[in-house]
This record gives C-alpha cells, structure tokens and sequence, in this order.
C-alpha cells in the first residue's frame, strides 16, 4: 500500500495525535477545553489550531506544493508566538508530526522507505518555513511596540511645536 | 527574550507538559511583555496616592513597606464594609465554571489563573483565610490561603491582565462582576503604591491639566487647528468652533485621545463638521478636554476627582446640558458613576435636541447625552443629508465597546447610524458582538507597548471575529465607538488581521455628510481619494 493511502485512511487519527501534541504546551484544564469546545469563536484557539492542521496534513498527504500550506501555519503560529513558548516549544509539532507518522506505521512492511524519507523531507521544509514564520511574527510585536512609541512621541513634539513636517 | 533550551537531537525528549501543580501551589512567573512598567513617584505623589517609589514589576524585592500585610487586611476590611457587592462576590461563587471559558486573556492565552473564576480566586482565597471562619480553621481544605509577598504578585500580575470587560458577568448566574473584583484588587495594590505607569501618567495629567495627555487650553486649540485646515481641504468649509464661551447651549466632552491619537482625529474631524452643520450652538472646554477617566482603573475616589470637572465646567459656563463623544470607559462612568458621585446636576436642564425637539429622558439624571443617540435622532428625524457612495471602499463592521455595550446598553444607535452612513455593513458572529462582544484587549489602562504580547493574546478572540468577516464579505474598515479600541484595534489587527483598518462612527458620518455650501469632494476625511476621484498618477 502506498504511504500516502496509508496516512489517508488513518487521517482522523493521526490529527487526533498531532492536535494533541499542540495541546500538550498548555495546562491539563486547558487543554480539555481546547479540545472539547468545537465552536469557532467560543474557542478560537483551539479551532484554529486544529483546522488549520487538518489542511496542513491533507496537503501533505495529497502532495500539495509545500507554499500552500504558509497561510495556514502561519494562523497557528501567530498564536504561538504571544503565548510565553521558547521557539522549541512553539515549533516542536512541526518535527513532532514524524514520530506521529512513524508511530502509525509501525510494523508495516508494505511502507516504501523513499515515500517515507519524502514526506519526512517535506515536513522538513515545513518547519524551514515556521521557523521564518515564527521569526516575523516576534519581528512584528517589536515593530507594533516601537511603531506605538513613535507616532506618539512625534505627534507630542508636533502638537508642542518642537518639529515640524515640510509642507508641499 | 525566549531562550531557545534544546540542541536539535534532545528535541524529541523533552516534555513540554506544564507542571501538574495546584493553583495555590504554583508561583507567579512575572514575565516580560505581560505587564506594565511602574508608576513614576511623581505621578503618585500629584494626586497623593501613597508609596511612590522606583520598583520594576519583575525585580525580586519589591520595595513594599514594612507593614505592608496590615495596609492590606485593613484596606480590604474597609473595602468590605463599604461596598456590599465585594462582600458578596467574596462568598457566592459556587465555582460552576460559566465565566471560565468566556475572558479573552483565558481564550487568547490558556493560562487558567485568567479564567475570571480563578482570577476573583486569587483574591477570595486570602479573603477566607482571614476573614471567614471555615477558612480560619479548614485553611487549604476551605480554599483558603495566607497572604506572602509571593500572593500579592501575583494579585497586581493577573488584576493587571483583566480589562474589566465584564464580558464574563454576562454568563455568570449569580451576576458576579469581575470588573469590581478587579477594581477591589487594584484598589488593594494601590494602596502599597504598585500603580502602574500607563495608568498613573494620565491620572496624575488629567487631575493638572484636565486631560489623559496632559495637553495645556494652546496646544487643544492648535490641534484643533489641523483638523480644520483638513476639513477646508476636503469641503471648501472654514469652521470656527467656540472654546470655552459661556452661554453655550450645550458644553461637549470626549476623549483626549480624539485630538491626538490616529484614527480617533478623524471621528473628531466628524464630530466638528456635524456640529457645524447643523449650526449647533456648542462649545469645547480646554479644562473639561477629557472625556475617559483613568482614574477609574485606579480608585474609585480618584475616579470620582477627575470626573467632578465635568460638572463644574458646565456650571462654570453655563450650558443647558453635556453631549458626549465616542468613547467606552467614559460612558460605563458617566452611565453608572457620574450622578452618584458628582450630582445630582441640578444646575442643569434635561436634554433637549434643538434641532429636532427630541428630549432625551433616557439622561434625565446625568444631563448628558452620547453622541451616537444625537445622530441617530437626527437621522430618525430627517434632518441631515447623505451622499453613502462616499463610503463605498469600505465594508464596515462595527466593534461593540465593552463599556458602552454591557455598560450602558448602547446597541442599535451605533448600527442605525451605520447603516445610514454608508452600503456595505456586514455583522460579525453573533456570540462575538452586543453584549457578548470581545474586548479589545487593551481597555482598563492597558494599552501599553511595553506589554504588547499581553495586548495581542487578550485581542485575538475580537480579531478572529474580525477575520472571519474579513474573508467571507471582503470587510475592510471596522468601526467603533470608543478612543482605547480605535487605538488597540488598529494595533490588534495589523497583527491578526491586516487589510481590517479602525475608525469612529462619526469619522464615516462626516464622509458622508452633504454640507451647506460645500464643494465637490473627492478625498475622504483621512485625505485618501473617494472612489471613482483616484487620480491617475
């Protein structure tokens, strides 16, 4: 049986796994809401997270060009990167979704070790691209902080008459 | 700054499982960008709040003095006995657990001590071991616990992650405000002079000056300035406003932010053409020029002071009552404080429209009226004239302030206003809006930078909400009646959702307003072309 068969039939499972990895950064109380509560925006983290991921795994399996899946790892790592997670700790499903799979296949013999070899080699990729995700993002918050600072500063010296802009 | 704690091969091996402590047991982690510098001495020291002196939030010694346990227990003893609702908050939680899914922080941030039950817990298990006779003998076992300097900062670290939103009294059966839990612990902490600087700065400026920012009568003058040289621009129209000139008819307030803080200068831009439009005989106050009331993050005496210039600058001129512009916390004060604090405002008449004759009974006690019920009775009675494809590039969806939503019930004004004012209006969900609306996340004297991780974990719930409109109806500007949200949001969005820009109602009431005498406009009021008048570069 082809790998990418395999990991379609198993799908639901294996998100199941991988959603659970996200969830293990948070307390266990929280946790158990994350998971429990499926509404969008009475959860919007949870949801987030593990609609996002589903897209992300069912364009691995279906062998979609790895930019596609940039929107989507990106809706997730925003919310890492406010959340207090050292980089590992945000990145870590990235790496983690191999051992995932690996678990799953576990003893089966049919499994090619070049389509395995492959997709490990695109979750590579994957998480080439979190890591630069990630990094805009923390990029972000600083240049939200200094921006906020700036334009205040300047439109106090503006209004107090100490500067001014050259007209047209 | 995060460290990054595992070489590539250990990754697989390390568990990223939080500690399994109790709540009670697990220590507060000040963390970076969570939290406000302090308040400095001299902000303190102006309005005589006690024990200003330089601390920073995550220094291990904190400076308190040395009887800093009895201030505590007496404050909270006097607080107790003053306000029966703390009293009553302090025993009736029954910990069902309907408000622990429903604060933003929690939502934004997973970390359980920001589900308001565990929040007010903070505090309540102090308050039971000393105050209540199960927690003095069960202790642990009753939820009780003693107060340790370790307690206590965690107190100012999570009432200083709470916006006083209120969103999650909505669920709550027994009506539990968290709000007042917080302004209790906020009241406690300020008593050891753990005030924070963004709130201190403004109290301590708006108690000399008048205002949050601390603008003297020359530079609101000069500042207005600006506005009205854009306005000729943009209608041909040279408008004279009045500043403080007794007599007027009706003395307007607002927030200091709308003279200074983009997008909120072009909703006071709206403001001054409505008013000129109508020919209303008003005046601006450069020592009423502030609408918000830090102080009442902070006391609720402090809030009391700065809200009395209100009054004593209508008297002082001589209005016939106040009209009030777009903001969220002002209206929560004005709404439930004012009258009890500072009134009754005998002095004054109750509000009348006169351009439409409409009495607004509604502020039969303040004497003051907000300004999206002014419009909207304008609207309602036909007396302005719209051109609405001057607002057709932008899909508006409106934000619902906290304060001015489950403060005041102020739901359909702002919308009928909108809807009148331009095409293209699309709501967000339904459990994110009214009263159900999430906060910005930066409301309650939070809208800091040097917090800015804090600001985007308690905004995602509302950018989500915006995201979605934002991808399903092409949403593209977001309106909102409050000066902290345009401020907040414009930031919250450019993080979650850009391409989502924030503005006031009556920024878009002042883009579509056909004005006597006025000529071809082909910008709008941030000076950008009107569709269809882009010139080709």
């Amino acid at each position: 049986m082809r790998l990418s068969d395999i990991l379609s039939k198993n799908k639901s499972a294996l998100l199941d796994m991988w959603f659970e990895v996200m969830l293990k950064a948070y307390p266990a109380d929280t946790a158990v809401f994350m998971r429990d509560q499926k509404k969008q925006f009475a959860n919007p983290v949870g949801y987030t997270m593990s609609s996002e991921l589903e897209k992300i795994l069912s364009g691995l399996i279906a062998n979609a060009e790895i930019n596609s899946f940039t929107p989507h790892l990106e809706n997730i790592i925003k919310i890492r990167a406010v959340q207090g997670l050292t980089p590992s700790q945000a990145l870590s499903f990235v790496f983690l979704l191999k051992d995932i799979i690996r678990g799953q296949i576990k003893g089966d013999m049919s499994v090619n070790e070049h389509e395995l070899k492959e997709i490990e080699s695109r979750i590579d990729s994957l998480a080439l691209t979190a890591f630069d995700l990630f990094m805009n993002c923390r990029e972000k918050i600083y240049e939200l902080k200094a921006n906020e600072a700036r334009n205040m500063t300047f439109r106090l010296l503006q209004k107090a008459k100490l500067v001014c802009e050259v007209e047209d | 700054m995060a460290k990054f704690t595992a070489k590539p091969n250990e990754l697989s091996k390390i568990d990223y499982t939080p500690p399994k402590t109790h709540w009670l047991e697990t220590p507060v982690e000040i963390r970076e960008h969570m939290f406000c510098h302090a308040a400095k001495p001299k902000d303190l020291e102006t309005v005589g709040f006690p024990y200003g002196r330089e601390w920073r939030p995550n220094d291990e010694d904190w400076k308190l003095p040395e009887n800093w346990k009895t201030i505590i227990f007496e404050g909270m003893r006097s607080l107790l006995k003053k306000y029966r609702s703390f009293q009553v908050f302090m025993d009736i939680c029954v910990r069902c657990g309907a408000c622990a899914d429903k604060c933003h922080f929690f939502l934004g941030s997973g970390d359980p001590k920001n589900m308001p039950v565990l929040r007010a817990e903070l505090l309540r298990s102090v308050y039971r071991g000393n105050f209540t006779l199960a927690g003095k003998i069960l202790k642990k076992l009753a939820g009780a616990r003693k107060l340790t300097a370790n307690v206590l900062k965690e107190w100012w670290y999570y009432f200083y992650q709470c916006t006083e939103c209120r969103r999650c009294s909505v669920f709550c059966p027994y009506g539990i405000d968290q709000a007042e839990i917080t302004m209790m612990g906020r009241e406690l902490t300020n008593m050891l002079g753990l005030q924070i600087g963004w709130i201190a700065g403004p109290v301590a400026n708006c108690y000399m000056k008048g205002n949050h920012l601390g603008l003297e009568p020359h530079t609101i003058t000069s500042s207005m300035e600006f506005f009205l040289d854009d306005i000729e621009t943009i209608t041909g129209i040279k408008i004279e406003p009045t500043f403080n000139r007794k007599g007027a008819e009706i003395l307007f307030v607002t927030p200091s932010g709308d003279l200074f803080a983009n997008p909120g200068t072009y909703t006071a831009m709206g403001y001054l053409m409505l008013f000129h439009e109508l020919g209303l005989d008003y005046t601006w106050s450069t020592y009423a020029s502030e609408g918000g009331n830090f102080g009442f993050f902070t006391t609720n005496d402090m809030a009391k002071r700065l809200n009395s210039k209100i009054y004593a600058e209508a008297k002082r001129l001589g209005v016939k009552w106040i009209l009030g512009g777009e903001c969220g916390h002002m209206w929560r004060v004005v709404h439930q404080y004012m009258d009890t604090w500072n009134g009754p405002a005998d002095f004054l008449e109750e509000p009348v429209s006169p351009i439409t004759g409409t009495r607004f009974d509604n502020a039969r006690a303040t004497k003051m009226v907000h300004i999206a019920e002014f419009t909207a009775d304008l609207i309602k009675n036909s007396k302005l004239k719209f051109d609405l494809s001057r607002n057709d590039h932008l899909n508006v969806t409106f934000h619902d302030s906290c304060n001015t939503s489950r403060g005041m019930g102020l739901l359909e004004e702002p919308r009928y206003v909108l809807k009148s004012v331009c095409n293209n209006f699309y709501e967000m969900p339904e459990d994110t809006i009214r009263e159900k609306t999430f906060c910005c996340g930066s409301g309650a004297g939070l809208n800091a930078s040097e917090n800015m991780e804090l600001r985007m974990r308690g905004g995602f719930p509302r950018a989500n909400a915006a995201k979605y409109v934002h991808e399903k109806y092409g949403v593209n500007m977001c309106a909102a009646v409050c000066a902290i949200d345009r401020v907040a949001l414009s930031t919250s969005f450019e993080y979650w959702v850009p391409g989502v820009a924030v503005c006031g109602l009556h920024e878009l009431v002042g883009n579509a307003l056909v004005m006597t005498g006025e000529k071809e406009r082909t910008q709008d009021l941030r000076l950008e072309p009107l569709p269809g008048k882009e010139v080709a570069e």
